[in-house]
């Protein structure tokens, strides 16, 4: 406690330095986000616009109120022989400063609709995109394209536990953004898996709750290629901070080729799925699966977290019966929600490493594996 | 003295009633009432009961694109799409659809299928006529199920939608039916 | 009926005196203060640098969760319900509450309701972790085991909530002494009676919405689940119901302090008294109709996002009124700065910029960027911060004199403010910045352009902290002091409160007092 204590002593000179230092030689602009951002689209510089002059208007009516404030403050001060007077109504004004606020409130709300009715057309969409919020991660679907994935935070555990120097996207990149093409109207159709999420990206300027059971829908549309990053805005859970959303917008030629792209590889996946590995692949592949997917809960040394989440090193499942093992993974747990089915989350692929690493680390030392095809047959057979 | 008591304990006994009033309507009268809130505003997407009037005249002259997305809610094993992505239809003409349902475990599972539907100010033009999403649907370990929905989308859609969306999302309630129960004894 | 108090400590436990229970009360919700204060410490100090230093996420949520509903329910309404004990029946010359045994009940069933809430921490799986506003289904289908005695826990302290509303109407509306009308009573006393009309009405909406959690988890009911023909939007629709209210049960109170305050200490009289009480009465009567401006974002239709935008735009004018009636309060008047002074003029500047951050957030398509963000937080912490913690400081400061019969040291009173104040701007001030650069609430950890200004606040957040441990430690100096205060305390105040000797006997006014006109 008391090295703490000393900590945030020393820290406390350290800000009262950082700010003398920051001011010399940091780029401030840069360094010091104090305002919204514009976007990039015709809806975000709406919004934009209407924050800023609400602003305004709040600053001119502090001025105003502020400023009778503290004229009264210095100016009547007992100390300086003011006598006071005894005056305590007026309906005259009271009734104009009902009146007033009223007037400007109008004059805010005319803006404030005219832009809600905007982002409230979500018709005539060029593309539709299916949004899933999972704890914690997300799923993007781009409708009838046949194309679908996971999108995971790719911040490396290191960083996150100050073993590694943070890097300048720390918690805001992710493994596989979401590709949509420039000047196309974009609409997006959210909904959850399991908890209530909110998908949130500033420059898109668009914010929706993610409910489970329900589909909400928002659209927008980029104008300037770019990637924008933003993150969940509502708490799901122990890993509410570690979801974040990265969209990559692109020219439409390049957004087209990259969903091409995307599809031949959804093929040549499913052609992978044929082929056998040898017991080191599954094991290198499988790692890197396990820190993405398990790690979050079973922990990236495989102890779990007591009272929580099963540790993974010498359980009952990851050193029992292997089709048991597969079945837990496929399928999730039926008595506990927090293992989810990964059955439609993760390629055969990863799931045939990921179970063979499980039962080969951390001490435990099963011996067996399995094959892409191995996880193919059974859920064609379940 | 008395009667100020008299005077308390009749304030008294009329808040306490206010309090317990409260409590009663917040368990018994906001849910039913929001339930009536959804149906008029179509908020959530929620869509109606089964539709009972069947003749509408057909419109030709529009026509309305509707999407079907499937969508299982975590830890549901099946494999549940729709047959069909996206159809083209005329207001006031009933259509028939299906999705696809297989139960690859091998336990008995009963599932309820949420419908929802964008945008919400359709919600009340969207009728089904049948619909999967009325009652539990069982299956048998390692059984397939076509699952039918017909509908008809109401002549008097307002002009400005053009595009319905209507998910649906499957829930695990094994545990909450009564039929799992009896075939559990 | 014994004439002094009894000894030891059944004098506390079974007291029916609303001066004792009053003292209960305050002295509860100070150590609720120091816990909640030491929550958000911790929640502090895990933000003070970007990666995970102190406390897992899982931890932190539950810190984030303890923070908000100890603060609300164990610190600021206690607090209040303190004050109204000790002050009602002194300011409008009753000799006690009106139900004086059920408000011992009341204050004793609090300390259960913590013991419960905070035992929580100690359980498998933890405490609540899923924020001060529990939405389900994380609350009920994802939540930790000690879920069920956190709603256990609600609904005593939504009992004892209650039971104060309908002793504090009780009183008002029966023990006034002869001559003191409605629109005679200090405004106090009439803030507090719409507070606890507030109360009656919101508080069984809370145990209402706990009571189907309950039923939710353990007797497959499906209010809010989708899968058995619920909705968990509802929830949010019943709890906003409830939550909308019960924030403004956190100010009202706060506006009656600073209205006895102004007037003392500007030597003239409170400006537009009868305004102010429509102002209160129109503000309760809206709080009403606003819930769903807490989920713009949650998909509501067009027109529904627009009723409550204008309907919460329109708070802003019987706000604005109060505003101005303060500042025209003190305007000519003859100023000194005492520390209760000090703390209601902060009151009034800090709450109006809460208030400005209020209506920029009412903008419903630019609520879609501030949802969620530290801007919200920022947001109402100015308004609660100031609003409530400051306004029961000065009320303290104000009445202490009056309670104990001691003068408390200005030097000291005077530094607890620049401390509380200086703290309070760099803790809150900065959130708003990280906000609008799109900082989401609730999270353990952050983007590095975020790093400096929470540094800030970390520090400040230290720095209020510390200012609070001053003033408990002038508070007990006070009341061991030999520094005695006179029956008027301070220059010509109003109010039957300054009629009665300082320290005022155990039972007073049981001869009801005249009422000049």
């Amino acid at each position: 406690m008391l090295t703490l204590f000393r900590k945030y002593c020393s820290s406390l000179f350290a800000v009262l330095l950082c700010f003398g230092v920051s001011a010399v030689y940091a780029d401030i602009g840069d360094r010091w986000h104090t305002n919204m951002t514009e976007g990039v689209t015709p809806v975000s510089r709406q919004i934009y616009s209407l924050h800023m002059d609400i602003f305004w208007w709040c600053v001119a009516i502090g001025v105003v109120v502020f400023g009778v404030m503290f004229y009264t403050m210095i100016a009547h001060r007992k100390s300086r022989g003011a006598e006071a007077a005894n005056f305590h109504e007026s309906t005259a004004l009271e009734i104009l400063w009902t009146i007033i606020p009223f007037v400007i409130l109008i004059i805010m709300a005319v803006p404030a609709t005219s832009t809600l009715i905007k982002i409230y057309d979500t018709k005539e969409a060029d593309l539709d995109i299916v949004i899933t919020g999972y704890q914690w991660k997300w799923k993007y679907e781009y409708l009838n394209k046949d194309v679908s994935y996971f999108s995971n935070l790719s911040t490396p555990d290191d960083e996150i536990h100050n073993l590694a120097e943070k890097n300048p996207n720390y918690l805001l990149e992710v493994d596989e953004p979401l590709v949509i093409p420039t000047n196309k109207k974009v609409r997006f159709l959210i909904t959850a898996n399991d908890v209530i999420h909110a998908w949130w990206v500033p420059a898109l300027a668009v914010k929706k709750d993610a409910i489970p059971g329900f589909i909400n829908e928002t659209w927008t549309y980029v104008e300037e290629p770019g990637i924008y990053r933003g993150q969940c805005a509502e708490l799901c859970g122990k890993n509410h901070g570690f979801m974040p959303i990265v969209v990559e917008a692109k020219p439409e030629a390049e957004y087209l080729a990259w969903l091409e792209d995307k599809q031949a590889t959804a093929a040549k996946l499913r052609e992978l799925t044929e082929k056998t590995f040898t017991f080191e692949e599954l094991m290198t592949m499988g790692e890197e699966v396990y820190q993405t997917t398990c790690a979050p809960c079973h922990q990236a040394n495989g102890q779990g977290v007591p009272g929580a989440f099963p540790a993974i090193a010498g359980s009952a499942v990851a050193t029992g019966d292997i089709a048991q093992h597969m079945n837990m993974v496929v399928f999730g747990s039926r008595k506990n929600p927090a293992m989810q089915a990964f059955g439609e989350q993760l390629s055969e692929v990863k799931i045939a490493s990921v179970i063979t690493y499980q039962r080969n680390s951390f001490g435990n030392n099963m011996g067996d594996s399995l094959q892409p095809i191995d996880i193919l047959n059974f859920k064609e057979s379940k | 003295m008395s009667n100020a008591n008299k005077n308390v304990n009749r304030l008294v006994i009329k808040l306490l009633i206010t309090g317990v009033g409260m409590f009663a309507f917040a368990l018994f009268v906001l849910p039913p009432m929001y339930e009536v809130f959804c149906d008029i505003t179509g908020l959530n997407g929620k869509t109606g009961e089964r539709y009972e009037q069947s003749t509408q005249t057909v419109n030709e002259q529009r026509t309305i694109r509707v999407q079907f997305i499937g969508k299982n809610n975590e830890a549901m094993p099946w494999q549940f799409r729709p047959n069909q992505t996206e159809i083209k239809v005329h207001p006031g003409q009933e259509v028939q659809v299906s999705y696809y349902a297989r139960n690859p475990t091998e336990n008995y599972m009963v599932a309820q299928a949420v419908p929802s539907l964008v945008p919400y100010d359709a919600t009340d033009y969207f009728h089904k006529t049948e619909c999967f999403c009325f009652s539990n649907q069982p299956l048998e370990g390692g059984h397939e199920a076509e699952l039918v929905l017909r509908f008809i989308v109401d002549k008097d859609l307002p002009e400005h939608i053009h595009t319905l969306t209507l998910a649906y999302t499957m829930f695990d309630i094994t545990e909450y039916s009564d039929a799992a129960k009896a075939a559990a004894r | 009926m014994a004439h002094g108090p009894a000894s030891g400590i059944g004098r506390w436990l079974f007291t029916t005196n609303h001066k004792d229970i009053g003292t209960l009360y305050l002295w509860f919700s100070f150590l609720m203060f120091f816990i909640g204060g030491i929550f958000a410490l911790v929640i502090r100090a895990e933000l003070f640098e970007p990666g995970l230093q102190i406390v897992q996420p899982e931890f932190f949520n539950q810190m984030t969760t303890m923070h908000g509903l100890v603060m609300v329910f164990g610190a600021v309404m206690p607090a209040f319900v303190g004050l109204a004990n000790w002050m009602v029946p002194i300011m409008i010359g009753a000799p006690d509450m009106a139900l004086p045994r059920m408000n011992n009940w009341s204050f004793w069933i609090l300390p259960f309701a913590f013991s419960i809430m905070v035992s929580t921490l100690f359980m498998e799986g933890g405490a609540p972790n899923f924020g001060w506003t529990f939405y389900a289904p994380l609350s009920t289908t994802y939540a930790p085991p000690s879920v069920t005695f956190f709603i256990v826990a609600v609904h005593i302290m939504g009992a004892s909530s209650i039971m104060g509303a309908i002793n504090i109407i009780a009183t008002i509306l029966n023990l006034r002494a002869p001559g003191m009308t409605m629109m005679k009573m200090p405004l106090f006393v009439w803030t507090w009676l719409i507070t606890a009309y507030l109360l009656i009405a919101v508080m069984p909406v809370l145990a209402g919405v706990v009571t189907m959690m309950l039923m939710d988890i353990h007797f497959g009911t499906s209010f809010f689940s989708a899968a058995g023909g619920g909705d968990p939007v509802l929830f949010q629709h019943v709890f906003w119901f409830f939550g909308h209210p019960e924030v403004y049960i956190m100010i009202l109170p706060a506006f009656g302090i600073v209205s006895a305050i102004i007037p003392t200490f500007s030597r003239k009289p409170l400006f537009g008294y009868s305004s102010m009480v429509y102002a209160t009465a129109s503000i309760a009567f809206l709080s009403f109709i606003v819930w769903a401006h807490h989920m713009f974002t949650v998909g509501i239709p067009l027109f529904g996002e627009l009723f409550f935008m204008y309907a919460t735009m329109l708070i802003a004018v019987p706000t604005g009124v109060k505003v101005f009636n303060w500042v025209t309060t003190m305007f000519r008047g003859s100023l000194s700065f005492e520390t209760p002074m000090l703390f209601a003029v902060a009151f009034v500047i800090l709450f109006t910029i809460g208030g400005f951050s209020g209506l920029m957030l009412a903008i419903a398509p630019a609520d879609f960027q501030y949802h969620d963000t530290y801007f919200v937080v920022a947001h109402f912490h100015y308004v609660l911060v100031p609003g409530a913690i400051f306004s029961i400081t000065a009320a303290v400061y104000y009445w202490l004199p009056k309670w104990s019969g001691k003068m408390y040291n200005e030097t000291m009173g005077k530094t607890h403010f620049w401390l509380a104040f200086i703290g309070l701007n760099l803790t809150f001030f900065p959130m708003h910045f990280v906000g609008l650069a799109g900082m989401p609430r609730r999270i353990p950890d952050y983007a590095l352009q975020f790093a400096d200004f929470n540094m800030i606040s970390s520090c400040g957040a230290f720095l209020f902290g510390a200012a609070q441990v001053l003033f408990l430690f002038n508070i007990i100096r006070t009341l061991n002091s030999s520094h005695k205060a006179t029956d008027q305390v301070w220059e010509n105040p109003h109010g039957l409160e300054w009629t009665l000797p300082s320290p005022p006997p155990y039972h007073s006014f049981t001869t009801p007092p005249a009422i000049q006109s």
